[in-house]
């Protein structure tokens, strides 16, 4: 893949992230309107500073003007994005190139999604006049397929996956508990988790996420600009996106065990990166436990773990909090719901609060330090076999890695 | 090369509703029997095209009109005979009409067929899905199925050596359109109506194929008036043997497609040179004689080659009892809370009409360069990214294989919880899609599956059809290469 990336091209100078929850009080304008305003407050900047817009949403609005009408901006560029889960870290990385590209001096990038709205359980995807042959099996389902196959290839008991499985969300109800900002603060017994209703497949009621409202948004300069705005910014070391061919539903080939995207994306982040390990360059990663089965597999496409060993790895606490390498210490959408075009900016602003050291004392990692100052954030769309994967890796110090500082 | 019945094919949906189950729920009844039940995602469409696909042997005559009846139809004012006719994957050339309202008209359409046959090769589907209310003889007694004969110039394995009919009004049982259920007169009525009606079609049938009672070896009675049946069955003065069984008690009554079903049973194991005489009470008496001829055995044995099962076969083997609050929700009759889930949409026409191979007669695209087979098709392959080489492939009569499964009770389904597999199909070839005609709790990765053509849900008035997967066994192997 001929991606050349913008390594050190740009830099977040400010971010805002509203409570995830039921937010049965806010609509998509106060979302929108809180998220942008705490994040150009944090820059040093008002919203009219900000010379142009990336919105993602996948169903809270359609155009610019979603954005622009709240925030009443004064015509300025406005574009709205979408695709699919990964709605967020598009508008990000829509953004991003905006500003390496020298059009813009600064810009944001915002996600929103007010899904509590409907009434409807789980998510609800904007299809357009079909033929009637889609088989029409729910999120939940789609993923499922993960798990058997899983303890099938790799020889794992059924009831053994289910504890991993419990476990994931354990630990990150666990991180949630912690976070004021997350859907559920509560943490969960692994009791709780194993004896829960099952949705699809093995995937309980705690397997899933949850659905939530949300907005999060970041502002973006070019690098030799940040330290106008902003003392500690992170700088973007990469950004990747792969849309598949859609292959896992048509090719027999497939066997459920694997984001063939995320591997994809995966590589040419590292690549951009100029990451070799990452379980150990690394200081926390953000990836999109939309299930926790999904965690399980995407531990292993981002080579934070062998093939087939990942599920050893999450019992032996490798991804807690204060274990080698936090995996969504803020909760994940385990805690958070997945507002969709909200998560992928959600997931960036913990690693400007972890990796700046500015989380609260009783959540901050301590993997963070000298040589060990990146995060990455992955957030997926679609279905196993069938979707899209973005891959972000940020970071406090430019160069780095020993290659070209 | 003689005139007459070419193939034939019967499809009895795979549930049994015990009699014992209504009484249980309800109280009284009687307890012993049974009747077939079509399942939540079947119609007497969907039922006629698995019929017709039994009926269908490979490498047959092609068939120059498709003949539908039932007095069930999915629609009126849009043929239903087109949806069969696309997923049968017949002719562009091949017409197709419906023959809806009464059960008399479906033996008129097999009649009719039968008249042309020295000219036109015709596919007569015959089915029908009986609905009765609560705790009522016709829910109990009726039943629901398919029936396709191929008649035609050459090869017949029976021949029309006599027919007669006599016709007469009165008002026996009835349906005004709209309503579900229908209506009887009061039985004698009828009896006596019918008695003498059957004795004159009878006697004027035999007569015209120059044949006395003694004749005949198989006499098939049939009708919705059971007492006026058995009342003529009794008086025709043919011999006890020569009666063909009565099917009703374990899959009860099929009405627009009981004389169809009665004589693929006789059909799927008469020998030879046998006579036939079909007596269909509706609305006045339909009688018809036929003389199996020696293709008869050869058709037997290709049926059976193919797997394709017998009527008695469907009856013995071993189905599954669907429980009577299932069987009231897929008719309608007990209102389940659906999920908390959008409803449907009902698929767009045009797309439809786009996609009508692999809608209709799930045609894949084979790469001609490599041997890859999409479903859907696509013009791109996958595997060697070629475009447009591809070509049409009928897959509806390829087994396959479960290479893994989910249970979704999330999804919509008139009968949750949906059974989602992932089938890698024998030769190439993979596609994910619900599972129908199975036990949640019995699903495993490995299982042996066919395809079988569904209603998959109704949405404003539009009939949603598709395939979907289900599971093979010994019985019902039709679809096995």
């Amino acid at each position: 893949m001929s991606s050349k990336g913008i390594r050190d091209q740009v830099a977040i100078i400010g971010m805002g992230c509203t409570r995830f929850g039921e937010l049965w009080d806010k609509g998509t304008d106060d979302l929108l309107t809180e998220a942008a305003t705490e994040a150009a407050t944090s820059a040093g900047l008002s919203i009219h500073d900000i010379d142009a817009f990336w919105l993602g949403t996948m169903t809270s609005g359609v155009c610019g003007v979603t954005l622009s009408r709240p925030l009443k901006l004064d015509y300025k560029p406005v574009t709205r994005v979408e695709n699919y889960c990964a709605t967020g870290s598009e508008a990000l990385r829509n953004a991003c190139y905006a500003v390496a590209s020298g059009a813009y001096d600064t810009a944001m990038a915002i996600g929103v999604e007010k899904l509590k709205d409907t009434g409807f359980s789980g998510l609800t995807g904007i299809r357009p006049v079909g033929d009637g042959t889609d088989p029409g099996l729910s999120s939940p389902a789609a993923f499922s397929f993960l798990a058997p196959s899983y303890a099938h290839k790799y020889g794992v008991d059924g009831a053994q996956l289910k504890e991993v499985m419990s476990r994931i969300a354990f630990k990150n109800h666990q991180n949630g508990a912690r976070n004021p900002r997350a859907q559920f603060q509560k943490e969960v017994s692994m009791e709780t988790i194993r004896g829960a209703p099952l949705v699809a497949g093995e995937l309980g009621v705690f397997d899933c996420s949850g659905v939530s409202d949300g907005s999060a948004a970041a502002i973006i300069c070019r690098t030799e600009d940040a330290h106008r705005y902003c003392e500690n910014p992170l700088y973007v070391k990469a950004l990747s996106f792969v849309a598949g061919p859609a292959a896992g539903p048509i090719d027999p080939g497939y066997d459920y065990t694997t984001f063939e995207e995320v591997v994809r994306s995966a590589a040419d982040a590292y690549a951009q990166a100029g990451i070799t390990d990452p379980r150990a360059q690394l200081a926390m990663a953000e990836v999109h436990d939309c299930f926790t089965a999904t965690e399980l597999v995407l531990m292993e496409d981002l080579d934070f773990a062998e093939r087939g060993t990942a599920w050893k790895e999450v019992l032996a606490g490798t991804f807690d909090r204060d274990g080698e390498l936090p995996v969504n210490p803020d909760g994940g959408l385990k805690s958070f719901g997945h507002p969709i075009g909200a998560s992928g900016l959600r997931m960036l602003f913990e690693c400007w609060l972890q990796l700046r050291g500015e989380a609260p004392p009783d959540r901050q990692i301590t993997t963070v330090g000298p040589g060990r100052t990146l995060g990455l954030t992955h957030n997926l769309g679609g279905a196993p076999g069938e979707g899209v994967s973005f891959v972000g890796i940020f970071g406090t110090e430019l160069g780095g890695m020993g290659l070209d500082a | 090369m003689a005139a007459g019945i070419v193939t034939w094919g019967s499809y009895l949906p795979h549930w049994r509703l015990r009699h014992a189950a209504i009484a249980q729920v309800l109280g009284s009844g009687p307890t012993k029997g049974s009747r077939a039940v079509a399942s939540f995602d079947e119609d007497t469409t969907t039922l006629a095209v698995e019929a017709g696909r039994r009926a269908l042997a490979p490498g047959g005559p092609a068939v120059q009109d498709l003949l539908f009846s039932t007095p069930a139809p999915g629609y009126l004012d849009k043929t239903n005979a087109t949806t069969i006719h696309a997923a049968l994957g017949l002719g562009r050339t091949c017409a197709a009409y419906d023959f809806v309202g009464s059960p008399r008209s479906s033996m008129g359409t097999l009649l009719s067929a039968l008249g042309a046959a020295a000219q036109r090769t015709t596919l007569s589907v015959l089915s029908d899905l009986r609905f009765g209310l609560a705790g009522g003889a016709e829910e109990r007694d009726a039943g629901d199925g398919a029936v396709a004969f191929v008649t035609g110039p050459d090869g017949a394995v029976a021949e029309v050596i006599g027919r007669a009919s006599a016709s007469d009004e009165f008002l026996d049982r009835w349906r005004v359109p709209g309503q579900a259920d229908s209506h009887v007169w009061e039985e004698r009525f009828g009896e006596e109506q019918y008695v003498p009606l059957a004795r004159e079609a009878f006697d004027d049938a035999l007569k015209a194929a120059d044949l006395t009672e003694g004749d005949v070896h198989h006499v098939i009675v049939s009708g919705l008036h059971v007492r006026a049946v058995k009342s003529v069955a009794g008086r025709l003065g043919v011999a006890k043997e020569a009666m063909a069984p009565d099917l009703g008690s374990t899959i009860g009554n099929l009405g627009g497609a009981q004389a169809g079903i009665a004589l693929a049973d006789v059909l799927d194991r008469a020998l030879p040179g046998q006579v036939i005489l079909v007596l269909s009470l509706a609305d006045g008496v339909d009688a018809l004689v036929l003389r199996t001829t020696d293709a008869l055995p050869g058709a037997q044995g290709a049926s059976r080659g193919i797997g394709v099962p017998t009527v008695s076969e469907q009856v013995a083997s071993g189905h599954r009892d669907v429980s009577y609050a299932n069987f009231l929700a897929w008719r309608g009759q007990l209102l389940r809370e659906p999920p908390r889930r959008p409803d449907p949409e009902r698929p767009g026409a045009p797309i439809v009409h786009r996609s009508e191979g692999w809608k209709y007669a799930f045609v894949a695209s084979t790469c001609t360069e490599c041997g890859f087979r999409h479903m859907p098709p696509t013009r791109v392959c996958l595997s060697c990214r070629s475009i447009d080489q591809m070509r049409p492939e009928r897959l509806a009569d390829v087994a396959g294989t479960v290479a893994t499964f989910t249970i979704d009770h999330l999804a919509y389904s008139m009968s949750p919880p949906v059974i989602g597999v992932i089938v890698d199909f024998d030769g190439g070839g993979r596609y994910r899609c619900e599972l129908t005609d199975a036990d949640a709790s019995e699903v495993a990765i490995g299982d042996r599956v066919g395809m079988t053509f569904r209603r998959v849900y109704s949405a404003q008035g539009v009939h949603n059809y598709f395939w979907k997967a289900r599971p093979l066994d010994g019985s019902s192997a039709e679809a096995g290469e």
